[in-house]
């Protein structure tokens, strides 16, 4: 899946001057942002693109004749067409948009779960899932009587396999897993487990939140059966998000929502539905933030992902190496197949006096849970702090970060 | 680096009835899930009135200086006198400004104290 390159693969002063809000100061610093794994900031390709939209064409789309909702429409399929590129979808009506990644796994748990899972049937996830990846399948557990099983963590980051065999039951009818973890960084095998869920006749739902952004995904050659993931993760605006599902899986499904855009045919008791992908899109859709995911998806394009995952590697390696030597650090996850990004505690320093000292030296992290406690659990720690790098981000800013860190174990240490 | 006043710092450092109490009349634990703050705080007290505390737990600077400083503001007070107690007697002790997002850690020993004081089952422990 990934190439791997040892030169700066990007040209990383040229990529800044697309970002405004790079330009911007926070608490008299100039902002140095490394939390991208939560949301990632937008260049102006994608700001003028959304501002065009709403500027010279908007209109409802797929809707009116006029000359201002055929364009609207154009621009807003368009857009559908370049994701389904981008992921190698088979074609753009397997790829439904959504408001985010959280929307998309909840459209699978109500529409397909609620129609094709029984009392007794199972549900294997893992230890390491976002929420997103949780509660929908606790809602459908405590709905339908479906048991849901875990695979398990183990302490260097991993998912322990050695215990696939023993969890893929006929009776599991899906495997929801993502592709890489938010908090550890794990990059997963997503082939292998994949295969190992085929082999019981299990689907596959892959959150591809952290992968997506990050690294050439290709879904036809991951063989997964949906995919889940955020627009605004990946340079788009917020409101954006995809599911992408295989065509006769999506068929097969009843719909998510039911209103206009949906429907084929409706009379007073009864309607037909609309076809792949709208069936699942009911209502006037968020056109402009999927215009505005097209323009972002153009950009990623550009650049090439084997680039951004070398150029987020190599800063991520560097980073790892300069931080483990503050005393009272402890890095979580893996220390190679991983993500852009690192989580860590200091000492007895609690993560959100870490994030509040970096704030105040103009430095943006993540502390907390992330939207992973029984992952934080497992690690028996109640937060954690996290750095996330992007397309943008430097050598010079992780040097900022580390001497913050620095100060920080410094100010706290008693 | 300037962060936190320093008097919060000194509170975090070193909090004041930090412990456990031989014979405390009530008991309280509370926690903040989504921060993984932890309080549990014992009163003594005697003729209607606190007369000692102590909190063990963990947290962030804030909420354990807002531990320390509470302690040492309710040692005397009459229960009535800790009902009467809210946000602002907290973020007065505390003399800065907190924000949105922190604003829980600031407030859960009060959380603690009036559930204590108002004789408040603790929640399911897991
Ligand atoms: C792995 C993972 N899954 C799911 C989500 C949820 O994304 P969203 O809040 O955009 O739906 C996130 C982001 O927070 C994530 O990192």
């Amino acid at each position: 899946m990934i190439a791997s390159t040892s030169s700066v693969a990007l040209d990383v002063q040229r990529i800044r001057a697309d970002f405004p809000i790079l330009q911007r100061e926070v608490k008299g610093k100039r902002l140095v942002y490394l939390d991208n794994a939560a949301s990632s900031q937008k260049p102006i390709q994608v700001l003028d693109a959304m501002d065009r939209y709403y500027r010279e064409t908007h209109a409802n789309v797929h809707r009116g004749v006029h000359t201002l909702s055929e364009e609207a429409t154009t621009a807003y399929e368009g857009a559908r067409a370049k994701v389904s590129n981008f992921i190698g979808a088979c074609c753009p009506k397997e790829v439904i948009w959504t408001r985010n990644a959280t929307e998309a796994i909840n459209l699978v748990a109500y529409s397909w779960g609620r129609s094709h899972l029984k009392q007794g049937d199972r549900v294997l996830l893992t230890e390491m899932e976002h929420h997103a990846n949780l509660v929908p399948w606790q809602i459908l557990a405590a709905e339908k009587g479906v048991e849901l099983d875990f695979v398990r963590v183990a302490d260097n980051g991993a998912l322990i396999l050695d215990d696939l065999p023993k969890l893929l039951t006929p009776k599991t009818k899906l495997f929801g897993f993502s592709a890489a973890s938010n908090v550890l960084g794990t990059l997963n095998p997503v082939k292998e487990l994949t295969q190992a869920a085929h082999k019981v006749g299990a689907l596959v739902l892959l959150d591809a939140c952290q992968a997506v952004p990050h690294m050439p995904f290709d879904v036809q050659d991951l063989d997964i059966d949906f995919a889940a993931f955020s627009g605004h993760k990946m340079l788009g605006p917020t409101g954006s998000g995809v599911l992408w599902g295989r065509r006769e899986i999506l068929n097969a499904m009843p719909p998510f929502m039911g209103g206009g855009d949906m429907i084929r045919e409706v009379k007073l008791r009864q309607s037909k539905w609309n076809e792949l992908p709208w069936k699942f899109e009911a209502g006037t859709p968020a056109i402009a933030e999927a215009i505005g995911l097209g323009a972002a998806v153009d950009y990623l394009s550009s650049l090439g992902m084997e680039n951004v995952y070398a150029a987020e590697h190599e800063l991520v390696t560097y980073a790892m190496e300069q931080i483990q030597d503050i005393e009272g650090l402890k890095i979580l996850g893996p220390r190679d197949r991983r993500t852009g990004l690192v989580s860590f505690i200091l000492g007895n320093v609690h993560p959100h006096d870490i994030a509040a000292a970096l704030d105040s030296l103009g430095i943006a992290i993540r502390a907390g849970h992330h939207c992973a406690q029984p992952l934080h659990e497992r690690f028996g720690v109640p937060a954690t702090a996290r750095a996330s790098f992007y397309i943008y981000n430097t050598r010079d800013e992780v040097d900022v970060l580390v001497s913050g860190l620095r100060k920080v174990a410094e100010y706290f240490s008693f | 680096m300037d962060l936190y006043a320093e008097e919060i710092l000194d509170h975090y450092k070193h909090p004041r009835h930090f412990g456990h109490l031989d014979e405390p009349t009530l008991v309280y634990h509370d926690r903040n899930p989504l921060c993984g703050d932890e309080i549990t705080l014992e009163l003594k007290i005697e003729d209607g009135k606190v007369v000692d505390i102590a909190f063990t737990g963990h947290g962030c600077a804030i909420s354990r200086a807002a531990a320390s400083m509470m302690s040492e503001e309710i040692i005397g007070k009459s229960l009535d006198e800790l009902k009467g107690y809210d946000k602002e007697s907290i973020l007065d002790l505390l003399g800065i400004e907190v924000g949105p997002v922190r604003i829980k850690c600031a407030l859960l020993p009060l959380k603690a104290m009036k559930a204590a004081v108002w004789g408040l089952a603790e929640e399911g422990e897991e």
